[in-house]
């Protein structure tokens, strides 16, 4: 087994460099890490904050958490987004609900075991002192939100109610019935528009961040084009926060928004930002399942739906055509339940994703068929209507009953719902220390942004609880003592640096308009997430990343040869949007593989073949890759070449807790 | 199914537009209306013509982002978002009109992409509870009753697609603010500044260019989210107290 992971180490696509030595954490036990970094962060005199000028890429929950924030402590802030407005960023789609440690249930909940219950549902492979940290934060974000009008589910005493998730036993989820993105961010948002009111913070919206400018080492300021006017303006600053999201849609099909995209980190990293573990994408184990060939994105359905629903498929795969309700319940094998009898259908969703894929690879998938394979499992509410009824039940789930009825036309009162793994959010990220400070100076980096505290899986319900905690907690705390050191060296919009940045964005986009070839943005988009799905998804082999790699590349040539966008430059022009986005996901899918490629062990949804127990449950390999994968750009032309990227390993160490092979048995 | 589709295209803010007529073809009752515009779009680029601009992320109901006058009806024949709108709504050689959202308060930026800054601004003007990060009393020092925290969550939903003005004679905005209010209205956090919040958020919904509600009712009728008209009874009843007092 060791013989052939250790077979050809990198194939000359990257060398590796000097080892990450140190995160900034402060010394002592973990649970006074937060306290104690807190306490020496350097203060700014509130008459000092105002001459301060903080740019924040991205309104979602970090960034809009940070600006309002930033804003009501008087600095100068400055928000940026390409939506229309602050609150539309894809947060707003999260459905299920967000934990926090306040133990309401009385159920055995604690700081500490929400810690434990991340790092372990990360696989080990997430940082424990910022988990930590997370963990501690998270009864405050409750507090906060209550406060701002959130309007959370409650209990008839007037209380706070709540629900479990995947990967844990205890109900510390708070939720707003299907849509507690939404609710968050309104109350985000809300709180940034009050902030644009007293005059602390200018919103950019349809403005899209295309370059970090970095003068003597540090992040200065962005340059960015107006998407209504076209302009490409340039905004300088004492620190760039980006807190633009993840990069899920390097697959093409993905829940996320059709906007989400990699640029504001590609460019970040280009200019010498690591990106961190960038091949731990998370698979959801309960989307829509595709339809069709036309098909531009995948609808998620919470996973709070495992809480009150079983999934099965047919025991026999003469059964899978059958109407589910004709299928006797000894012809059904509730596999979850099986395999899992402990955490049933609320294993984690690694785990739920690769059962699933494995029940449909055996023939016993449900729905129409996509190509030769059905490709859908079954979430049966059908005890649960007549456990609770059917009234109690849409109360819980009702609107995410009548979305699946649109989409797919079908009534799940009456037939079991479908469902199957789809691309839902990445881990993987933008490089950040305790302080979520990225490797250049000044560039902090916020929410699904950075890689740090989901490790190689994403426990339900904390990506919204690590984008309220950076955004509100922590980086306002660490960018203050960053803020402190200034006042630095002027910078001026003619500066060599800056200009060099404006002429680097305007000669991209002079170039993509100007290509005029004959295939759209979309196709290469489809077929770029049609190679990620394929051979960096929920399995991956060393055969099939060197192959993803070529036809990447290959992929990546074409591009800039025969990409057509029409229209001009000094307009609206959503062709050109995309094109300069998906320029950028070309690069990365590369990246991506070439991470997933030196990672010889299965590790979350990260599923290397070369490496299973017996019994098919991923093997992680701690004496050789407990590391954090964190990759430097070594430049390129910016026309497509990705250059030898190099390799610099961060030591994940583990004092609070004890490393072991995940069972959820 | 094969599709006649007129289409409104104006290239810019200060252009004149006009209805274009598209024809589309094999499209399935599975797609989403955006992903048959989508079609439309490759066969523009296809044939060297500049694909038709709207907007749209999420594509599953909730960022507010899409909206667009199909034949008529805001975000077109079914309760839902554009995005969520599904090709079996329509009949094989259907004639479609598209449009852009009409409202002087919501100026064409390009083809069906408005600018629904207004809202923004409107809620700028009050639509928060005041209360800095860092400051908020344990979440349940102040319990909610449920039917009380159940409205809150109803008028909470409203997405900030415009759809209400869209569908308003007048292009008034008083179900979007009658939501709001209600929301924080109903809650114990939101008391404080109930009566400076109307009396703000109304003020800034007349500068804005918007009109006068006058209960014709279109506006819950397309909401996509069911936010009912009586938030607006909120509204005008809070706004009564507020000048009262």
């Amino acid at each position: 087994m060791t013989d052939t992971i250790n077979a050809g180490i990198t194939h000359g696509l990257y060398t590796e460099g000097e080892p990450i030595a140190d995160t900034k954490a402060p010394a002592g036990p973990i649970a006074q890490m937060w306290t104690t970094r807190r306490f020496e962060a350097a203060l700014v005199n509130p008459a000092n904050r105002r001459k301060l000028d903080v740019i924040i890429v991205g309104t979602g929950l970090a960034g809009g958490s940070a600006a309002a924030t930033l804003g009501e402590a008087g600095y100068n802030v400055k928000s940026f987004c390409f939506q229309d407005s602050p609150r539309r960023a894809h947060s707003i789609a999260a459905q299920g609900g967000i934990n926090a440690a306040k133990n309401y249930k009385e159920d055995g909940d604690s700081v500490y075991r929400l810690f434990y219950d991340t790092v372990k549902g990360g696989d080990y492979r997430s940082r424990e002192t910022n988990v930590y940290r997370l963990a501690e934060v998270s009864a405050n974000i409750i507090d906060q939100c209550v406060a701002q009008g959130v309007p959370f589910a409650r209990d008839y005493g007037g209380l706070l109610d709540n629900r479990s998730f995947g990967g844990v036993q205890v109900s510390r989820t708070f939720y707003a019935r299907g849509q507690t993105g939404q609710q968050l961010l309104i109350g985000a948002y809300q709180a940034l528009e009050r902030q644009v009111a007293a005059g602390t913070v200018t919103t950019y919206t349809r403005h899209e961040m295309l370059e970090v400018v970095v003068v003597d080492g540090r992040a200065r300021g962005i340059i960015v084009r107006d998407l209504v006017t076209g302009e490409i303006e340039t905004h300088l600053a004492d620190a760039v926060v980006l807190a633009s999201g993840g990069y899920g849609n390097v697959f093409f099909l993905s829940t996320n928004a059709m906007g989400s995209n990699v640029t504001a980190s590609w460019r970040a990293h280009r200019k010498g930002a690591y990106m961190a573990n960038p091949c731990y994408t998370q698979i959801h184990p309960t989307c829509i399942p595709v339809s069709g060939e036309h098909q531009s994105k995948l609808t998620l359905m919470s996973e709070s739906l495992r809480n009150d629903g079983r999934i099965w498929v047919p025991k026999n795969r003469e059964d899978c055509d059958k109407d589910p309700r004709d299928i006797p319940e000894e012809d059904r094998d509730y596999y979850l339940e099986r395999i899992y009898p402990s955490y049933g259908n609320l294993v984690p969703r690694d785990i739920a994703s690769r059962q699933a894929k494995n029940v449909c690879d055996e023939g016993r998938g449900v729905g129409p068929k996509v190509g030769d394979f059905r490709r859908g499992v079954y979430l049966d509410f059908a005890d649960a209507i007549e456990r609770l009824g059917q009234e109690a039940v849409s109360e819980k789930y009702g609107n995410l009953f009548d979305m699946y009825a649109r989409i797919t036309g079908e009534d799940p009162y009456k037939v079991p719902m479908r469902i199957y793994p789809a691309v839902h959010y990445v881990m993987g990220g933008l490089w950040v220390d305790y302080d979520l400070q990225s490797s250049i100076p000044g560039l902090f980096v916020a929410g699904e942004a950075n890689f740090s505290d989901h490790g190689a899986n994403r426990l339900g319900a904390s990506a919204l609880m690590q984008g309220l905690a950076d955004g509100y907690f922590v980086l306002p705390n660490t960018i203050r003592d960053y803020l402190a050191k200034a006042p630095f060296e002027p910078v001026t919009a003619d500066h060599p640096e800056v200009v060099a940045a404006r002429q680097s964005v305007q000669s991209r986009t002079e170039r993509l308009l100007a290509i005029n070839g004959e295939r759209s943005v979309d196709s290469f988009h489809r077929e770029l997430g049609q190679v990620m799905w394929e051979y960096c998804g929920m399995e991956r082999s060393e055969e099939g990343l060197l192959k993803a790699i070529d036809l990447i590349r290959g992929l990546r040539e074409e591009f800039w040869r025969n990409v057509r966008v029409l229209g001009a430059a000094d307009t609206l022009n959503q062709s050109l949007e995309r094109a300069g986005r998906v320029a950028d996901f070309l690069e990365l899918g590369e990246l991506m593989c070439i991470d997933a490629l030196h990672r010889r062990e299965s590790c979350g949804g990260h599923f290397r073949v070369e490496s299973q127990t017996e019994d098919g449950e991923a093997l992680r390999h701690d004496d050789e890759y407990a590391y954090v994968a964190a990759w430097e750009s070594t430049g390129g032309d910016g026309f497509g070449e990705l250059g030898t990227p190099v390799l610099h390993k961060e030591d994940l160490v583990y004092e609070a807790i004890q490393l072991k092979q995940r069972s959820y048995k | 199914m094969n599709l006649t589709l007129k289409i409104w295209r104006q290239p810019g803010p200060r252009h004149q537009g006009s209805m274009q007529t598209y024809k589309v073809t094999d499209i399935s009752e599975d797609m989403s209306f955006l992903e048959m515009l989508d079609i439309l779009n490759e066969q523009l680029n296809a044939k060297g013509e500049e694909p038709i601009a709207f907007d749209s992320d999420c594509r599953e109901g909730i960022c507010g982002s899409c909206g667009l006058m199909i034949s008529g009806k805001a975000h077109g024949p079914e309760k839902t978002t554009t995005c969520q709108l599904h090709m079996r709504s329509f009949t094989d050689g259907e004639v479609i009109t598209v449009e852009p959202w009409r409202a002087n308060a919501f100026p064409v930026i390009k083809d069906l992409v408005v600018d629904r800054g207004a809202f923004d601004r409107i809620i700028q003007a009050g639509g928060y509870i005041s209360v800095n990060t860092g400051s908020a009393p344990e979440a349940n020092a102040a319990p909610v009753p449920k039917p009380h925290a159940d409205r809150a969550f109803m008028a909470a939903e409203c997405i900030g697609c415009g759809a209400c003005v869209a569908a308003c004679p007048n292009a008034s905005a008083m179900l979007f603010m009658g939501a709001k209010v209600t929301h924080l209205s109903e809650l114990p956090q939101g008391q404080p500044e109930r009566d400076a919040r109307v009396v703000s958020m109304v003020d800034q919904h007349d500068h804005e260019g918007f009109g006068g509600c006058t209960n014709v009712g279109a506006c819950s009728q397309a909401c996509p989210k069911g936010i009912p008209q009586d938030v607006i009874s909120t509204l005008n009843k809070d706004l009564r107290a507020a000048l009262r007092r």
